[in-house]
This record gives C-alpha cells, sequence and structure tokens, in this order.
C-alpha cells in the first residue's frame, strides 16, 4: 500500500508535460553509477495484513494498564483524561508543523503560549519556552544555557541524586566543550545531596548547580537551603522538578531556582517505552534571550486583535546558525498540547488532588512494607511518591516472584548505584488501587 | 481570537474526577514538613470537561493541516500522515509500556524497533543504526560527537566542520554545539558545492563534511562522488543530513555516495505527523568502522531474545533518558512496512514528478533561481514581484487566502526573496494545478495591484501580526492582576 494518488494517466500526463517519456527517466539527476540496482526491502503489506502484524507484536509485551507497575524513576503511570487524546488526535494540530507563519497558526500559537503560561504556574517562574525533547535533553540545555550566562565559568555541579541517565545526558552534550563537570556525592542516611561536601565543592569558577526535586530516591531536597548557598557564590541553580508534586511541593521559583526543567511525560502523555515525551524549560525573565527552543509571544494585527507569533527568534539556528542559543528546531509540539490540555482538564483543584493521592497512596505503601520483616526504607528523608526499600531477601528472587503474579515490579537501584546493592526503588501513583497495594504487600510478605 | 483558558471557567469548576481514596487520609504535615510546600496553589484554569472540549475545537479550526490544506513547505516534505500508522500504535500494548520493565515484558516491541533498525539500514545503504535522537537536530549533533570521538581515537579531535551556504541552520548550529569552528562553503554557479573552494578549504583540521543531498535548492549534488573522495583524502568524514531523503527511495543511497554517517527526519521522509512542531525522531546510522561511538544502549539479538545492552565503552553517551521517541519510531516502522520496495521506490519517483510538475507550471509566473531539473523541491525568487514592491512574505500571506499552506521562505539564504516548494509524492495532480492556478492569479495581482498585498491575508482569524512588535515587548504568559494567598497544606480532598 502507498498513499500516491496520481493513476497511471496522471502520471503519463505529467511526464509528458515535463517532457520526460517514462517514469524511470525521473532518476535523471542522479549520475548512473550512483542508482541503486538491488533494494532488498520486502514487499508492501496490506492495512490489514500491518495491523495483524502490529497486534501481534503489541501482544508479547505487558502493559501497565493490565500489570500493576511500581515503576516510576523519570516515567510514569498517571490517570489520563478521556479529553486528552480525543483533543489531541484531532489531525488539524497532530498534521501541522511549526507555526512559521503566524496567521495560518493561531490555534497551535495560542495552546502553546497557554502551554508557557501553565508551565510558568506551575514552576513559578517568569518564562516558559515552547518545550524541548525530554526530561534529560532538557536539563542538558539548561546547563548550557548557564554556562553561556555564566561566561567564563567552566565549572559545572551535579548531584549525584540526579536521574543517573539525565547526568549520562548531561555528560554527553557537555562531552565536545572544555568544561568540567563535578558530582556532588549524597549522604548515605539520607538519600539527599550531602550539603557539606556541596559546600567544598563551591569554589569560584563554578557556573551553575543541577538538582532534582525530588530526587531519584525519591526523596525532597532542602531546595532552599542549596539555592542560598549557591547565590552566596553567584552560582546558577538549576532545578530538575517532577511537574506532578508541584500540585503539593514549593516550586522552583519559590526557592530561587533559575532555570526550571524536567520531564512533562507525567502530565499526560503515555509512558511509550520511554518516549515521545517533552522537557519543558521555564527561567528567570533576565535569561530569556539565552533561552533554547521556540518561544511564542503575544502581539496583535494592524486592527489591534490579539495574536499569537514565534517571538525572539534571533536566537535560533535558522536565522543564527552557529550563533544560535542551540541547534533545536522541531520540537514536541504535540506532546506541549497533550501536556496543556491535561493541566486544563485537571485545573487548579485536580492538580493538588493528584499531587495529594500520590503522597497519599505512596506513603500507605511505605509504612506497611517497612513493617515487614526483612524490608526496612533505606533513607529517612521525606518523599513524595517514590521511596527507596532495602531487603535482604535478593532482588532477584522478590522480581521472579512479583513476576510469576504478574507485577511490574520496583526498579532495582544496584545498577544504577553499585552501592545500594539490595535496594528498590518503588513509585506508586493514583492509579495504583488499595487492593493492589495489598496485594504487593502480601507477595513481598511471603 | 478565542478568549485563552485563564479567561473562561469559573471558581472550583473541573473537567475530571479522581477515585475516593480507599483509606483514611493524613494530614500532609504527617508525611512533610511545612517549608517544603507549595505557599500558593498554582492558577490553573478551572473549566469543566465541555469548555476544554470547545475550547480547543475552537482553537484547532484557526490552523491550517496537511489534512485540510496542500502544505508545500520546503525542506519540511509535509506528506500525508496515513491513519492506520495511528491505530497500529496507539493500543495500550505499546502505549502503556515503562521504558525499564524488564526485557522479557516487552519482546515485542524490541523486535519492531530492531526491525526498524535492519530495514533503515538497506534503505540508506549503512551497517548499524541508533534510533535515540528525538529529532533530525539532536541526530546531526549525535553523528558529529561521533565524528569527534572517531578523530579523538586517532589523536586528534580537529577543529572544523564544513557545511554549504546552503545548508540547514542546524546543520552550524550543531557543529558549534560539538565545539567546531564552521566554515562554509560556497555554491558555484550550478547550486552545488564549488569544488575548488572546497578544495581549497580542505586540510588535516577538517573533521568532516556535512551535506544535504538533494541539496536545500532541491538539486542533486551530482558531484557527490569527487566530495567524498577530497574530504576522505585528507581523512576526514562525510555527514549526510537526511531532511531530504524523500526523492532518493529505492532510487539511490547515501551510503553508496560515500556517506559514513546519516540522520534521518522520521517526520519528513516517513510520514509521522509533525504534531505543530514535533515529536519527531532522528535515527542516526553509520558505517561497520563508526559503529563503536554509536549512543548507548543498543538493542541486541542474543539467541531468540531481544535485549537492551549498554556496555559500549567507545559509545558517545546518551541523548535522551530512554530509547528515543519509541510511539513516532514505531509509526515510521508502519509506513516502511505499508510501502515495501515497490511503494517506496513510487514514493521517490513521485516526489521527483510532482516537484517537476509544479516547477514547470509555475516558472512562466516566477524566476526560478536555478532553472533545471530538480529533484523534490525547487526555489522561487520573488525578484520580478518585488520590483513592484511584493515581497516573497506579501505572496506567502495571500496564499493563506487561499487556503495553501505558504511554502518556505527567505531560504535558503543565498536565494534573494526564497521561495522554497515542495509538494511531496502524495499530492494529486489536481491539487498541483489549483496551486498553479493560485499563483497564476497572484502573479496577475502583483501585477494589477500591487496595494493588495499590504493587507494579505484577509480571511485568516487575524491580520498580519506585528512580529517587531512581539520581539520588542516580549509578552511571553498570560498574567493575573491579583492572587489570594492559600496555603496548599490546607487543601482537603
Amino acid at each position: 500500500m502507498d498513499y500516491i494518488s496520481n493513476t497511471p494517466e496522471d502520471e503519463k500526463i505529467m511526464l509528458d508535460r515535463i517532457s520526460l517519456r517514462r517514469m524511470e527517466d525521473i532518476c535523471q539527476p542522479i549520475p548512473e553509477a550512483l542508482r541503486l540496482k538491488h533494494f532488498r526491502v520486502p514487499s508492501g503489506l496490506s492495512e490489514l495484513e500491518l495491523k495483524r502484524l502490529f497486534l501481534e507484536k503489541a501482544k508479547k509485551n505487558w502493559n501497565t494498564a493490565e500489570h500493576p507497575s511500581y515503576l516510576g524513576a523519570g516515567s510514569y503511570d498517571h490517570f489520563i483524561p478521556s479529553v486528552v487524546e480525543h483533543i489531541v488526535g484531532r489531525s488539524d494540530f497532530y498534521t501541522s508543523y511549526t507555526p512559521y507563519q503566524a496567521e495560518a497558526s493561531q490555534g497551535m500559537l495560542q495552546a502553546i503560549f497557554e502551554y508557557q503560561t501553565m508551565i510558568a504556574e506551575l514552576t513559578g517562574l517568569d518564562v516558559s519556552n515552547a518545550s524541548l525533547y525530554d526530561g534529560a535533553s532538557s536539563s542538558a540545555e539548561a546547563v548550557l544555557m548557564a554556562l553561556s550566562i555564566q561566561e567564563g565559568r567552566r565549572k559545572v555541579l551535579v548531584s549525584k541524586t540526579v536521574h543517573p541517565s539525565y547526568r549520562r545526558v548531561i555528560k554527553t552534550y557537555l562531552s565536545a566543550q572544555s568544561v568540567e563537570l563535578l558530582e556532588i556525592p549524597y549522604d548515605p542516611l539520607d538519600g539527599r545531596t550531602d550539603l557539606k561536601a556541596l559546600e567544598t565543592l563551591l569554589v569560584n569558577d563554578v557556573a551553575c548547580c543541577v538538582v532534582q526535586n525530588p530526587n531519584f530516591f525519591g526523596g525532597i531536597e532542602e531546595m532552599a537551603k542549596i539555592a542560598e548557598k549557591l547565590h552566596a557564590k553567584g552560582i546558577l541553580l538549576i532545578s530538575v522538578v517532577y511537574p506532578i508534586s508541584l500540585g503539593l511541593l514549593a516550586p522552583p521559583g519559590e526557592y530561587g531556582a533559575d532555570i526550571a526543567c524536567g520531564e512533562g511525560q507525567s502530565l499526560g502523555n503515555r509512558s511509550l517505552f520511554g518516549g515521545p515525551y517533552l522537557g519543558f524549560f521555564a527561567s528567570r525573565k533576565e535569561f530569556v534571550r539565552k533561552m533554547p527552543g521556540r518561544i511564542v509571544g503575544q502581539t496583535h494585527d494592524e486592527k489591534g486583535k490579539r495574536g499569537f507569533v514565534l517571538t525572539l527568534q534571533t536566537r535560533e539556528q535558522h536565522i543564527r546558525r552557529e550563533k544560535a542559543t542551540s541547534n533545536i528546531c522541531t520540537n514536541e509540539g504535540l506532546c506541549a498540547l497533550t501536556t496543556s490540555v491535561y493541566l486544563a482538564t485537571l485545573g487548579k483543584s485536580g492538580v493538588q488532588e493528584i499531587a495529594d493521592q500520590n503522597l497519599q497512596k505512596s506513603h500507605y505503601l511505605s509504612q506497611r512494607i517497612s513493617k515487614l520483616h526483612g524490608y526496612r526504607l533505606r533513607f529517612r528523608a521525606p518523599f513524595f511518591n517514590e521511596f527507596v526499600i532495602e531487603t535482604q531477601k535478593g532482588t532477584s528472587l522478590l522480581e521472579k516472584r512479583l513476576h510469576q503474579r504478574g507485577i511490574l515490579g520496583p526498579l532495582p537501584l544496584q545498577e544504577f548505584y553499585p552501592e545500594l546493592k539490595g535496594c528498590l526503588l518503588f513509585c506508586v501513583t493514583e492509579t495504583r488501587t488499595k487492593g493492589e497495594l495489598d496485594e504487593l504487600v502480601k507477595v513481598l510478605g511471603l | 481570537m478565542r478568549p485563552l483558558l485563564f479567561e473562561i471557567g469559573s471558581t472550583g469548576r473541573r473537567g475530571t474526577s479522581l477515585p475516593a481514596l480507599e483509606f483514611p487520609r493524613k494530614e500532609v504535615s504527617s508525611f512533610l514538613p511545612f517549608h517544603l510546600l507549595r505557599k500558593n496553589p498554582p492558577e490553573l484554569p478551572e473549566v469543566s470537561e465541555l469548555d476544554v472540549v470547545r475550547h480547543y475545537t475552537s482553537l484547532s479550526k484557526k490552523n491550517f493541516s496537511v489534512d485540510a490544506n496542500f502544505y508545500p513547505l520546503g525542506s519540511c516534505t509535509m506528506k500525508y500522515n496515513p491513519k492506520v500508522n495511528e491505530d497500529v500504535v496507539k493500543q495500550i500494548g505499546f502505549l502503556n509500556l515503562h521504558p525499564y520493565q524488564e526485557e522479557e515484558t516487552v519482546q515485542g516491541v524490541l523486535e519492531l524497533l530492531y526491525n526498524l533498525e535492519k530495514i533503515l539500514c538497506e534503505i540508506v545503504g549503512v551497517d548499524e543504526f541508533c534510533l535515540q535522537p528525538a529529532a533530525g537536530a539532536q541526530g546531526e549533533f549525535t553523528g558529529l560527537l561521533i565524528m569527534h570521538a572517531y578523530h579523538s581515537d586517532r589523536g586528534n579531535p580537529r577543529k572544523k566542520i564544513l557545511v554549504p551556504d546552503s545548508s540547514h541552520g542546524t546543520n552550524p548550529a550543531s557543529a558549534a554545539l560539538c565545539g567546531y569552528e564552521v566554515i562554509q562553503v560556497k555554491s558555484n554557479a550550478r547550486g552545488r558545492v564549488d569544488l575548488d573552494e572546497l578544495r581549497r578549504l580542505l586540510d588535516q583540521n577538517v573533521a568532516g563534511m556535512m551535506l544535504t543531498n538533494p541539496n536545500t535548492l532541491g538539486l542533486f549534488e551530482d558531484e557527490v562522488s569527487e566530495i567524498a573522495k577530497l574530504v576522505h583524502e585528507v581523512e576526514g568524514l562525510l555527514y549526510y543530513d537526511g531532511a531530504n531523503l524523500n526523492p532518493l527511495l529505492g532510487m539511490a543511497r547515501p551510503g553508496d555516495m560515500g556517506f559514513d554517517i546519516v540522520h534521518l527526519n522520521t517526520h519528513k521522509t516517513f510520514s509521522t505527523p509533525h504534531g505543530g512542531g514535533g515529536p519527531g525522531a532522528g535515527p542516526v546510522g553509520v558505517k561497520k568502522f563508526l559503529s563503536k561511538y554509536l549512543p548507548t544502549p543498543r538493542i541486541v539479538q542474543e539467541k531468540e531474545l531481544f535485549r537492551i545492552k549498554h556496555d559500549f565503552p567507545k559509545s558517545v553517551g546518551k541523548l535522551t533518558a530512554f530509547y528515543g521517541n519509541t510511539g513516532v519510531l514505531l509509526r515510521a516502522y508502519a509506513y516502511i512496512r505499508s510501502l515495501g520496495r515497490e511503494g517506496l521506490l513510487r514514493t521517490g519517483q513521485h516526489a521527483i514528478l510532482n516537484a517537476n510538475y509544479l516547477l514547470k507550471g509555475l516558472k512562466t509566473f516566477y524566476e526560478v533561481a536555478y532553472p533545471e531539473m530538480c529533484m523534490h523541491e525547487f526555489v522561487l525568487t520573488a525578484t520580478r514581484q518585488k520590483e513592484k514592491g511584493v515581497r516573497a512574505l506579501d505572496i506567502a500571506k495571500r496564499l493563506i487566502d487561499f487556503g495553501i499552506h505558504p511554502p518556505t521562505i527567505y531560504f535558503p539564504l543565498i536565494v534573494p526573496e526564497a521561495m522554497m516548494i515542495e509538494p511531496t509524492e502524495t499530492e494529486s495532480r489536481q491539487t498541483l494545478d489549483h496551486f498553479i492556478e493560485v499563483m497564476k492569479t497572484i502573479a496577475k495581482e502583483v501585477e494589477e495591484n500591487p496595494t493588495l498585498f499590504r493587507q494579505a491575508p484577509m480571511s485568516a482569524p487575524v491580520r498580519r501580526l506585528d512580529e517587531v512588535w512581539a520581539a520588542r515587548h516580549p509578552v511571553l504568559k498570560w498574567e493575573k492582576k491579583k492572587r489570594d494567598e492559600i496555603p496548599v497544606a490546607s487543601y482537603s480532598a
């Protein structure tokens, strides 16, 4: 099956019009020697065959709608109201492209302007862009932006409680630059950034410090204290946040973060085996001209009517080329739209209720597990909806036992932190029922 | 215009509900100290589900899209996005997969992604692919990191990257992100890379060259084999920017032209929806000698099992938190399997046919930047119209009145008053004829009534917007005048 509208008759008329005899002549501009002789791709499938193929493969996967999941660590199973995907599925949105021509794209531009407003409101910061790729790459872009603001400073601090993949992405983004990346250890009892160790690293040429909140272990960092220490040395604070927690926890703008970024997947986007997600990105307004990515601004037409356009484009690659603030072009427009529809549907009280339910349910489970023989909460810091349990039972035995019962169990941490042998990262969202939580406790207690 | 979401609704209204907690709720203060909590609730909209639906439905009608409009936006390949690709991916067996599930529980998706890598290798003529980069620009960055790692391993990362003056803006921006000095290579009178200039610029400090083929003028770089030879003579690498791969499908392969590293844009060539500016996906492919540098993790097949392998010590690292834009990649795979060998070839052929048919129909009324047979797109220059005071921008805005999305304008930068037109293979002859008629009408309007263009567009939801004002007085979010101070911790469910 292909999607070509022209019939052989059209083809003939068109070839004739451009003075070609046969379709084979269409490759004339390609030198003979470069033309492909053998193309080893299988023949096409009909729609029915394609559906069968994908259904067969989909069935081989365990999905989180049918298997209770305790996995978090940067991708979260949250409830998505039906209205979200119905709106986003309107092809007027999803088959459009970057709104370069504002007058033909007012729908998407207004939706992104509203998205920017919601992200600014959630993070408590002045301005948001129109989205970046994901949480990890937006953290890396935040570091690049901070380095550009802090001209001359060439050191970057990253807490070891930041998601290991995010740290790896930051390292990758900086790998071709002469920047020194330093990791701040975590307090082994608390599971949060070690503030004493942090102080020893606050030397003059540090540009910025990346801290995740809640951190990878779920712990809520003392962000205000960290901000104070950093600002005393003129260092920028980049706060990587889990937006669902912001219905309850202090937002980055409140504790003095200079840039807030993170993974927006939890706001209405499916987990989809890692993507597409969206990196949200907000900062204080004095940094806006250093920001990466598209930004939508309000303006007016010649009759004074309100309208929206892509703005501050002189930051961007299509105008500034090698002097652009970032190389990003296509971002995650549709995922940003998803996020705005989700936030609009939940609204002011809904985001608070979701956050509260996550807090309640995760604490219900953690308290019950830590009462079991052979299990204990590994860290004593307050947490939101993720927590680390240490067990003497052997994680592979537990994994097997949960697997047998069709449960997608917690994440073993040893692969990411070799010192955390026997430690499991649990995540509980509003989608888990009391019955599921009780069942899990029962299985762990066997 | 439609009011903003923040300007409708009323206090306490909401669009959804959650199941009640099934156990007694405890005070937030029993879990968290007060100083970690939010002081003011976020000022999000307070609207009903119907409010949400009416709002966004109204917005969606103020948007041009491929499903509703001809969208000849050059270099963006705005082809039709088949509906079956949406359906096959939108099932819980893909939508609801956590990236950290055990390998045994995600065999189906791993198999599809693995097979996508293999089929992409065959389509572009390279040995290995990595699907992780989230979009073309991130693919470019990945490719350049691979180049950097390769040269570093050989003792010298080198300093410079060459890009043609007609290149996409992402090329120099990605090179700069990789710490490279960007050197522009001039185009010759034929709109291709000037080989004499290239010879003059090549030396041992050049890490490589980035090239789009066909280039952004829609012309095939017919001396590409010589370019590859010259770049390889100084032990540089040749990088293929895959933005314009569409017209080569089934007919020619970058790998056979001497390219060492390739990125693709699935949202262009492989029909994944552009989504109002993403999500895309930018898979990167390389020749065998570079495969050890590809991003980690990689999908490998061990006996009957597909595994996610992390241990590649020479890898350039990671670009996204997990494995890239799986949902987009699966759509691309569905598209490739639907088309198959014959369909891919027909796609390439009809992309070229449609573009040349348009070119032929338009060249009487507009100057063509490089008048010869084009590939998938071509560039007009509104120089004749400019003499009447009508610029490419004005023509673009006027097209909106005819229900046609404007072409890419003022790009490539080397053509004055450029209008870059890419019809794609999915448009019918009738649509192309209609476009020719509209462009003819516009050309006539330029002659007869050039002042009309100052008012265009006249039928859009807004008249021409003041972009200069927007940049000088940035208003980047809606602001409420007052807010109340209610601690969130006092919230009770």
